[in-house]
This record gives C-alpha cells, sequence and structure tokens, in this order.
C-alpha cells in the first residue's frame, strides 16, 4: 500500500493528542509538561514536513527550522526558570506556584 | 516500495508508543529517554519523507542538546516524583474525554481533506523542489536569500534564550575568594614589602 500524507497527518494528529493528553496527566509535574510541549512542537514539524514532500514546496522545511530553534530556545528558558525556581522554594509543584498573582 | 511501507509503519508506531511513555512511565528519567527515542524515530520519519537535513538537525539539536538538557535538570534537582504523580488518575478521565474528542475532530479533519490543484502550482512556483540538487542545498537556496531576515531573527532568538538562562540561573555565592586583578594591577611596592636593617647576631 502506498504511504500518502493521510499516513504522516495521522501519525502527526496522535502525537499532539499524546501531548495535549500529557499535560492534563501529568498536572503537577513541570517538567513531564515541558517534555509533553516538546512532543506536541514535534507533531507540528512533522505535519509541516509532509505537506513540504507532498507538495513539492521547501517552505514547509524552512518554517519546521524556525520552529525547532524557537523549541530550543523555550526549553532552554522553561529549564532555567524551573532550576531557578526550585532553588527558591524546595518544590517543583505546579500548583503551589500562585505567588506572583499581584 | 513494500520496504518502505514497512519501514513506514515500524518508525511511526515506535513514535507513538514511546510518546505515549513519555507521559506515562513513572520515573522521570525514564521519560526523558523515551523522548530521546520519540526523536530518533521521527528522525527516520523525516528521512523517508526527504528531509534529510532535517532529520540530521532532529538528532543533533533535539537529541544532543534539548533532551540532555532535560536530563540534567531531571537528575539535578532532588525532587520528590512519587508527591507529583498523586492525582495521577483523579485527571485521567477529563483528560482522556479531551484528548479523545481532539483525536475524534484531527482525524476527521485528515480523512475528510482534499488537496487543491492551486496548492501544487503555488508550490512549485514559490519554492519548487529540485531533483538535481541535494536537500540541504535546496535548504541553503531558499534559506539565504529568500528568508535571510528570518534567520537572522532565528540567531537573535537563541541569543537571547542563552542570555536569559545565564541571567537566571547564574548566582554569586557569599564567601568564594576570586581573583581581582585590578587590584593586583595596581598595588604599589610601598604596601607590600618594608626594608629592614637588622644588626648580626640580633635577629629581627
Amino acid at each position: 500500500m502506498e504511504i500518502g500524507l493521510a499516513h504522516y497527518l495521522t501519525v502527526s494528529a496522535i502525537l499532539l493528542t499524546l501531548g495535549i493528553f500529557g499535560i492534563f496527566l501529568n498536572r503537577k509535574n513541570v517538567i513531564v509538561i515541558l517534555m509533553s510541549v516538546e512532543l506536541m512542537l514535534l507533531a507540528v514539524n512533522i505535519n509541516l514536513v509532509a505537506f513540504s514532500a507532498y507538495l513539492g514546496n521547501l517552505v514547509g522545511q524552512v518554517f519546521a527550522l524556525f520552529i525547532l530553534t524557537v523549541a530550543a530556545g523555550e526549553a532552554a528558558i522553561g529549564l532555567a526558570i524551573l532550576v531557578v525556581y526550585f532553588r527558591n522554594r524546595g518544590t517543583i509543584a505546579v500548583e503551589d506556584i500562585h505567588h506572583m498573582k499581584g | 516500495m513494500i520496504i518502505s511501507t514497512i519501514a513506514f509503519y515500524l518508525f511511526a508506531a515506535m513514535t507513538i508508543a514511546s510518546a505515549f511513555m513519555v507521559i506515562s512511565a513513572k520515573n522521570p528519567v525514564h521519560s526523558v529517554l523515551y523522548l530521546i527515542l520519540a526523536f530518533f524515530n521521527s528522525a527516520a520519519l523525516f528521512v523517508l519523507l526527504g528531509a534529510e537535513f532535517l532529520a540530521m538537525i532532529l538528532v543533533v539539536v533535539y537529541v544532543g542538546a534539548v533532551a540532555v538538557l532535560f536530563l540534567f535538570v531531571v537528575m539535578m534537582l532532588d525532587i520528590n516524583f512519587a508527591e507529583l504523580r498523586q492525582g495521577f488518575l483523579q485527571y485521567l478521565p477529563i483528560g482522556g474525554l479531551v484528548g479523545l474528542i481532539l483525536l475524534i475532530e484531527l482525524i476527521l479533519v485528515v480523512s475528510g481533506w482534499a488537496l487543491s490543484p492551486d496548492a501544487i502550482r503555488v508550490g512549485a512556483e514559490t519554492a519548487p523542489v529540485v531533483s538535481d540538487l541535494t536537500n540541504t542545498e535546496q535548504l541553503g537556496h531558499v534559506i539565504y536569500t529568500k528568508y535571510a531576515y528570518l534567520f537572522q531573527i532565528a540567531g537573535m532568538i537563541l541569543l537571547v534564550a542563552m542570555i536569559g538562562a545565564i541571567v537566571l540561573t547564574n548566582r554569586q555565592r557569599a564567601g568564594v575568594r576570586r581573583q581581582n586583578i585590578a587590584k593586583q594591577v595596581y598595588r604599589r611596592p610601598e604596601e607590600s614589602m618594608a626594608v629592614r636593617k637588622v644588626e648580626p647576631g640580633q635577629g629581627v
């Protein structure tokens, strides 16, 4: 059977759903939430690359490259904030983070 | 043809299975390792699609930098993960419901979708895939000409992320002796030396 665009789109849809499901499931653990966000960005990248390959258009791959850049920056900043928070409070439970309400 | 079909199903199944293990593993270290496995398998999917450069970038950037960063943070912070897992089953029904609805919607979109012939024409006009160049060369021809400004902005984003991470995690500890070069350079002989005339047999 020929592998078409719909196959890749289905894989990326399942991956995105797993990412969202992971955010709901691990509501207290910020590290796993950040990993779920990475999974969702990976799903978006698969989508863009699949469209780029099947439409014969390179712009999708260029865009996926920029998403990769932003994802790397986001992970670095997020983990840095996490480390500072842990150093100040000794825990990373998300539910305790309501001290900055204003 | 049959080999590429088998390869697609293998890599897709591995990607989804390891993504599921990322969100359901008990130990976050295992989560990170499964995340690395998911990245490797989706890099293989990219190779199947003909995007070799992005596949290699995925391995280098995600596996080499992001996943190892996660691994460092998970292993260096002394966190009670068992406590964080309380209420895991409490969120299962609502999370599963939202996920299922989203998945059904996405699959409906994917299956009830048709490609406009205009889309292929526009793609062939803006940045066509040239078959006699490698994927890396084609991407270079597009990025460094049409998308040069976006490329610069991506570099600025990485710079800001780097400075932000350093500023956030840098801390000055008290009681650490540091070298003060200016102080050393401005030291005069008069403050540090004294010439004594010592008589024989008397000592200082």
